[in-house]
């Protein structure tokens, strides 16, 4: 008899484990607290500093989200992931979203059951060779020994680029970032392949970053964002407009420097609609009206972000690329906020 | 003798020769190395190139340790300092000290609490390890599981409390019952701990700060401390469950062989990073994503079954390596099942098993930095992940790792050496 009611009990923890998808936004009210899926660990994009205060680009938008919802950037419980754990963790409800660098593709979002909220970086996967091969293409590569990361999708844009060209190659796998690099500087490898971001990362940590090269053939497309459950529309919306106004802030020239001053109003109507002097946009996310401005304070627009986490003075480097605003030859392209 | 005479022999010595000392090659260390080291031209050939290599690897390293960089905050930074030269950026053990000890999470201000708990887990190790220790001392090795469960979590004293006394009252309901039978005697016992826990479990609720440290949740425990928890936990809680295991396996009642067996040939079938991304992934589907069961306990529970599986069966080895006659003699004494077994048989076949239990013992801590695989933030998970990750130190490999081989290497090597010490001690063979 009590064996039947522990199957029951698990029964209904079952049931009711599938069916959290129902009110997101107000579970995470109630709890005060924002469950966030990030890497264990990618340089620039979210790690822990010496505080134990996770820090980086992804980092960035969990903490936006939070400040919109709770009003606290700090209210956010970052649960780490790997790249096998991560699609678990959202579907089971452990996490609310998951911000881990995460590439948009067509089974993720429609076989998986997940809802892909925008993009916060665009990517693309390219090559890095040591400058004394003298390798200037990607086509030059045949029969190159190749250090890939397994279970990711680049393994798999590999192996049609190289067929598409008719090259042979040998892959070497690897597990993770940190394991390729000794492989590749000890020479394992020829070749080190994965996201171009992820490369710049790791040849900024070389002694001698300039003894290898970056070929100039990016090989796919790597569109990567944030993304949540599927059939939770009112906190998927809260998700996307909260990285859109980081994204419009930019665009508006809203920073966190002079947010406080244009929050009391401003003579541009998109901006006042954006920081909630003007307009009910708040009220329809179910969120006040300065959920706007606190996204933004709490760690400055998407330019902002990009600059202190991952650009040009940091020790990543990366340019600003496809990831500039659209105005400024990039693909960053807020729909408007009306 | 008495046929020799002055007149007959040319020559009679009558003192003794003084001692010589033995010739130069036959004494002493040239000795030793002819006879070790230059013993015929194959083993001179082996032992120069040996000394080769050694002097290679000791004249290659030596550098890298004595230029070793202590106390900048960056590895560019330290890259400056070295300016070209051969060493090491030892400065990531400095600044990452306490992450990796004690994880990123850990509070700060209470590191002294793990520490401590360690303190105390090596007094309460004491007793039971070496019989020359005070037997008082068990009192404490005792009390130790709820000190340090209150001193590493935290919370208010009265849980750990609670179920301390919960404990006393099913011992003594256990003895008072135990003349009977030893299985009412278990019985009784655990009714009666779990009656008061369950009942004192209401107090805690009550007065939530009476002597509370602040409390850590789980997800916080990382660094080499979530190792030193999670092998201390599992081989100490396997040890038990996996006699159990192996005397229920040689039962003569078939449900509970059955369960034994299957229990223990399925646990033993399955990889053990399968079971922790069970552990992990899918029981997450099982629970209400707010009433979730601790991480680390899934985790301890996963390499506790795992463990007492494989220590069942280096039990059972043991038990089937006692001759027949033993279990004879216990039954022709008249005892019954659980004094047999307590007092003749067991005693020992787990002397026999004690090189196969610490060799699953050595395994199983090894095997806890798995745990990083379901990304938990163990030493292992902490290197691979922040430390690695971090722009500061992105690019950091042999110190860091030669830290982890380090740290458990002194682990692994104390424990086997202690289990040797142990079966010296324990040795009553006439060989």
């Amino acid at each position: 008899m009590k064996k039947l009611a522990t199957l029951g009990v698990m029964t209904a923890a079952g049931l009711s484990a599938g069916a959290v998808s129902a009110a997101t936004l107000d579970d995470v009210m109630a709890r005060g607290q924002l469950n966030c899926g990030v890497t264990t660990g990618l340089v620039g994009f979210a790690a822990p500093n010496a505080n134990g205060e996770w820090d980086g680009f992804d980092v960035g938008v969990c903490r936006a989200v939070a400040a919109a919802v709770l009003g606290d950037p700090t209210a956010v419980e970052f649960v780490p992931t790997t790249g096998k754990t991560r699609f678990t963790a959202l579907a089971s409800g452990e996490i609310d979203l998951l911000a881990r660098n995460t590439t948009w593709t067509f089974s993720r979002d429609v076989d998986l059951g997940f809802e892909f909220v925008g993009i916060n970086y665009y990517d693309g996967q390219g090559f890095m060779v040591p400058k004394e091969l003298g390798v200037s293409s990607a086509k030059e590569l045949d029969g190159a020994t190749v250090c890939i990361q397994t279970g990711t999708t680049t393994e798999l844009n590999l192996a049609d680029y190289f067929r598409k060209n008719n090259l042979d190659y040998e892959p070497v796998p690897i597990e993770t970032n940190s394991e390729a690099q000794p492989l590749y500087l000890e020479g394992a490898c020829d070749v080190y392949t994965t996201d171009s971001s992820g490369l710049a990362a790791t040849r900024a940590a070389f002694e001698n970053p300039g003894d290898h090269v970056i070929l100039p053939e990016i090989i796919s497309k790597e569109p990567l964002g944030p993304l949540v459950r599927h059939g939770d529309n009112e906190w998927g919306d809260v998700a996307r407009w909260t990285l859109n106004a980081l994204i419009a802030a930019e665009e508006l020239g809203v920073t966190s420097a002079n947010i406080d001053e244009l929050a009391s109003g401003t003579n541009s109507p998109e901006i006042n609609r954006l920081l909630g002097t003007e307009g009910t946009l708040g009220d329809m996310l179910g969120l006040d009206a300065d959920w706007a401005v606190r996204a933004i304070k709490a760690g400055g627009n998407y330019g902002e972000l990009f600059e202190k986490n991952i650009g040009e003075n940091t020790p990543i480097g990366l340019a600003r690329g496809l990831n500039a605003q659209w105005t400024d030859g990039g693909l960053l392209y807020a729909p408007p906020f009306r | 003798m008495s046929d020799t005479h002055a007149q007959s022999v040319a020559y009679v010595r009558d003192t003794m020769l003084p001692e010589q000392a033995p010739p130069v090659t036959e004494a002493g260390v040239i000795k030793w190395m002819r006879e070790n080291l230059f013993k015929g031209w194959f083993n001179s050939i082996l032992t120069i190139v040996s000394l080769y290599f050694i002097y290679q690897i000791v004249t290659g390293a030596f550098p890298w340790f004595a230029n070793g960089i202590w106390s900048t905050s960056s590895l560019a930074e330290c890259r400056e300092v070295l300016d070209g030269a051969t060493g090491a950026c030892f400065s990531v053990l400095t600044e990452r000290w306490n992450q990796l000890l004690f994880g990123f999470k850990y509070p700060s201000e209470g590191y002294w609490r793990p520490t401590l708990a360690f303190v105390f887990l090596i007094v309460a190790l004491a007793p039971a390890l070496y019989p020359a220790a005070p037997r008082k001392m068990l009192f404490f090795t005792g009390l130790y599981p709820f000190i340090a469960f209150w001193l590493i979590w935290g919370g208010t004293i009265l849980i750990p409390l609670m179920v301390l006394i919960g404990v006393i009252a099913g011992y003594f309901a256990f003895k008072r019952f135990e003349r009977q039978s030893f299985a009412m005697g278990m019985l009784a016992g655990l009714l009666a701990a779990v009656v008061v826990i369950w009942a004192g479990g209401l107090i805690p609720s009550l007065l939530p700060g009476f002597l509370a440290l602040e409390a850590v949740p789980s997800r916080d425990l990382g660094g080499f401390m979530l190792n030193m928890i999670l092998g201390t936990v599992c081989v100490s809680l396997s040890l038990p469950i996996g006699i159990l295991l192996a005397l229920g396996r040689q039962s003569s009642m078939p449900i509970i062989k059955w369960i034994c067996v299957i229990f223990i040939e399925f646990i033993r079938g399955v990889p053990l990073i399968t079971l922790l991304f069970v552990a992990n992934v899918v029981l997450a589907y099982f629970f209400p994503p707010d009433a979730n069961i601790d991480l680390v306990l899934r985790v301890i529970i996963m390499i506790t079954m795992f463990a007492s599986a494989y220590i069942a069966e280096v039990i059972r080895g043991g038990l089937a390596a006692l001759p027949r006659g033993q279990y004879e003699a216990a039954d022709s004494l008249g005892l019954d099942y659980a004094q047999s077994m307590r007092l003749i048989i067991l005693p020992q076949a787990l002397k026999i098993s004690i090189p196969g239990i610490v060799n699953v013992a050595v395994g199983l801590f090894k095997d806890t930095t798995l745990v990083s695989v379901i990304s938990m933030f163990d030493l292992v998970g902490m290197i691979r992940g922040p430390i690695l990750a971090s722009t500061e130190w992105n690019g950091v490999y042999w110190e860091l790792w030669g830290f982890a081989v380090f740290v458990f290497f002194i682990v692994c090597f104390s424990i086997s050496k202690y289990s040797q010490w142990l079966e010296r001690q324990l040795a009553t063979d006439h060989r």
